[in-house]
């Protein structure tokens, strides 16, 4: 169980997180949705403790994970699984490398054990045979997969997914999806994904929540959001460009 | 006189942060330093990277420096008949002043950007934060293995600069102004003692601290995309000059009242 309280963040003058609370139920899939630039990835890096809060806290398993340090961060880490939204694959190493980071580092694994791991990951996410070569040798969309993998080799128990579908083909984004779905089925991992992707977001989730303007202001099964009546959530999940939320922020689409 | 005041206190807070933030940096270097597990197999790939792929440029700066430093004092010299004396003073200026100085000032430029500009790229691509979800401290991964290699470096390729600035003067001295060999490496080791020679490598010791720390300060606090990293490098190799340039102001002023 992950529970934020009153979490405030902002960026010189920039409120992103304005006293937000939200609690995050053990074993389910949560989406947080909202537009570009809210702050759905800081929100993120607060929960896994790598973004510090000006005020409020987050608490996992009942853990203040402010007053964490030395071992006991790296225990509590090595719960977290994490995909960035660009991946982040480190240039210098091989993709095995790569995705067995975590247990190459912390662990007394075999490495003949680590690479099996890592193959099983990477065979997944559908990639096979790329252990060898390096990041920069890939297409984004496969990028995205061995972040994917990364993030799923050490068996967290949460997993953080940040836009796991933006970037990777349609087929693909299924995939993605799918994987998500059977983590949360076989494995009953916690997931928490950001994303706007509305067609991954109501497939995937267990509950979704919409961050707007620092603060979640709808929380609710996939078709409670989807048939929602506040007319901030439905321009949202609709995708309208003409609406409360565009007409507040003074959008203007010129007309051609 | 409003807007003056408040742009001179931004500088001023912004200048209290940089030296506060190099400080703490330099701090948590020093403790993750000694922090398990060692990253020896990423200590020597930076040292190879620091100091054996700079020999080239500080042996072609180093040898033409003392060739320079020979030939510019041959024109004083000559005219009170005291050619010998080049020897000496191409010794003492390259051991106390240019071997230091110079190796320093290559490195800032061929490795400090480099650090910054890979780390910044890091930052900015969030490959930094991916090293924190996966546990791992990026002062201990990236930063301390850097360090470590020019600190150990840095003073290497100024004693390797030494030697071939005064070779430099050795060829000049020898070849073109006729000093017997002999009297060339007489007059050269005459005047030196060892103080001049750990006074050297105590400030190149002192230059590759503010090297490291500056570039990887610049590097992990990158942020803007490409244009930003551009910028931190930028900024990394002008302090780390301008810094290298007043710390060894200061030393030489120490050196020459204390002792």
């Amino acid at each position: 169980m992950i529970e934020i309280i009153n979490l405030c963040k902002k960026f010189n003058s920039h409120i992103v997180l304005d006293n937000l609370s939200l609690n995050i139920p053990e074993g389910q899939t949560t989406v947080i949705i909202g537009r570009s630039g809210v702050g759905k990835s800081v929100l993120l890096k607060h929960i896994i403790g790598i973004m510090e809060p000006d005020s409020g806290q987050v608490f996992v398993d009942n853990q203040d994970i402010s007053k964490l340090t030395g071992k006991a961060l790296v225990k509590f880490r090595m719960k977290f699984g994490m995909l960035f939204q660009g991946a982040a694959l480190f240039d210098s190493l091989t993709i095995g490398e790569n995705v067995g980071f975590a247990l190459l580092q912390h662990t007394n694994m075999p490495r003949s054990q680590i690479f099996e791991r890592v193959k099983e990951c990477l065979e997944m996410v559908g990639l096979k045979g790329v252990e060898g070569l390096k990041p920069a040798e890939l297409s984004g969309g496969m990028k995205k997969r061995v972040g994917l993998a990364r993030a799923i080799c050490t068996k967290p128990q949460i997993i953080l997914y940040d836009e796991p579908t933006t970037g990777v083909d349609p087929i693909m984004g299924d995939a993605v999806n799918e994987l998500i779905m059977e983590l949360h089925d076989k494995l009953k991992v916690t997931s928490i994904a950001v994303t706007h992707d509305m067609i991954s977001a109501y497939k995937i989730a267990t509950n979704i929540a919409m961050l707007y303007e620092g603060k979640i202001i709808a929380e609710g099964a996939p078709g409670e959001i989807k048939n929602a009546k506040d007319p901030i959530v439905h321009q949202f999940v609709t995708g309208t460009a003409v609406g409360p939320i565009t007409q507040k922020d003074g959008t203007v689409f010129r007309k051609l | 006189m409003k807007d003056q005041l408040k742009g001179l206190g931004t500088k001023i807070i912004s200048f209290i942060e940089y030296m506060g933030g190099t400080t703490v940096l330099f701090a948590k270097t020093l403790f993750w330093m000694f922090i398990p597990p060692i990253k020896k197999k990423k200590i020597f790939a930076q040292m190879y990277s620091i100091g054996v792929l700079s020999l080239p440029i500080v042996s072609l700066i180093s040898l033409f420096t003392g060739m320079v430093l020979a030939l510019q004092s041959a024109y004083q010299m000559q005219q009170i008949s005291a050619e010998m004396y080049i020897a000496s003073l191409v010794a003492l200026s390259v051991t106390r002043e240019l071997g230091p100085v110079l190796t320093a000032l290559i490195v800032a430029g061929r490795v400090g950007a480099s650090i910054t500009a890979e780390l910044g790229t890091m930052k900015v691509t969030e490959q930094v934060d991916a090293l924190e979800t996966l546990a791992t401290n990026p002062i201990q991964y990236l930063v301390v293995p850097r360090f470590v290699a020019i600190v150990v470096m840095l003073p290497i390729l100024t004693i390797y600069a030494d030697f071939i600035g005064i070779l430099g003067g050795y060829i000049i001295g020898t070849h073109k102004l006729h000093i017997a060999h002999d009297m060339y490496m007489q007059m050269t080791y005459d005047p030196l003692v060892m103080k001049d020679f750990f006074t050297g490598l105590l400030k190149s010791l002192v230059f590759a601290m503010i090297i490291c720390n500056i570039a990887c300060y610049e590097g992990l606090r990158a942020e803007g995309g490409a244009e930003g990293v551009g910028k931190a490098t930028t900024l990394s190799v002008v302090t780390s000059f301008i810094l290298i340039i007043a710390a060894d102001c200061l030393f030489t002023a120490l050196f020459y009242f204390a002792f």
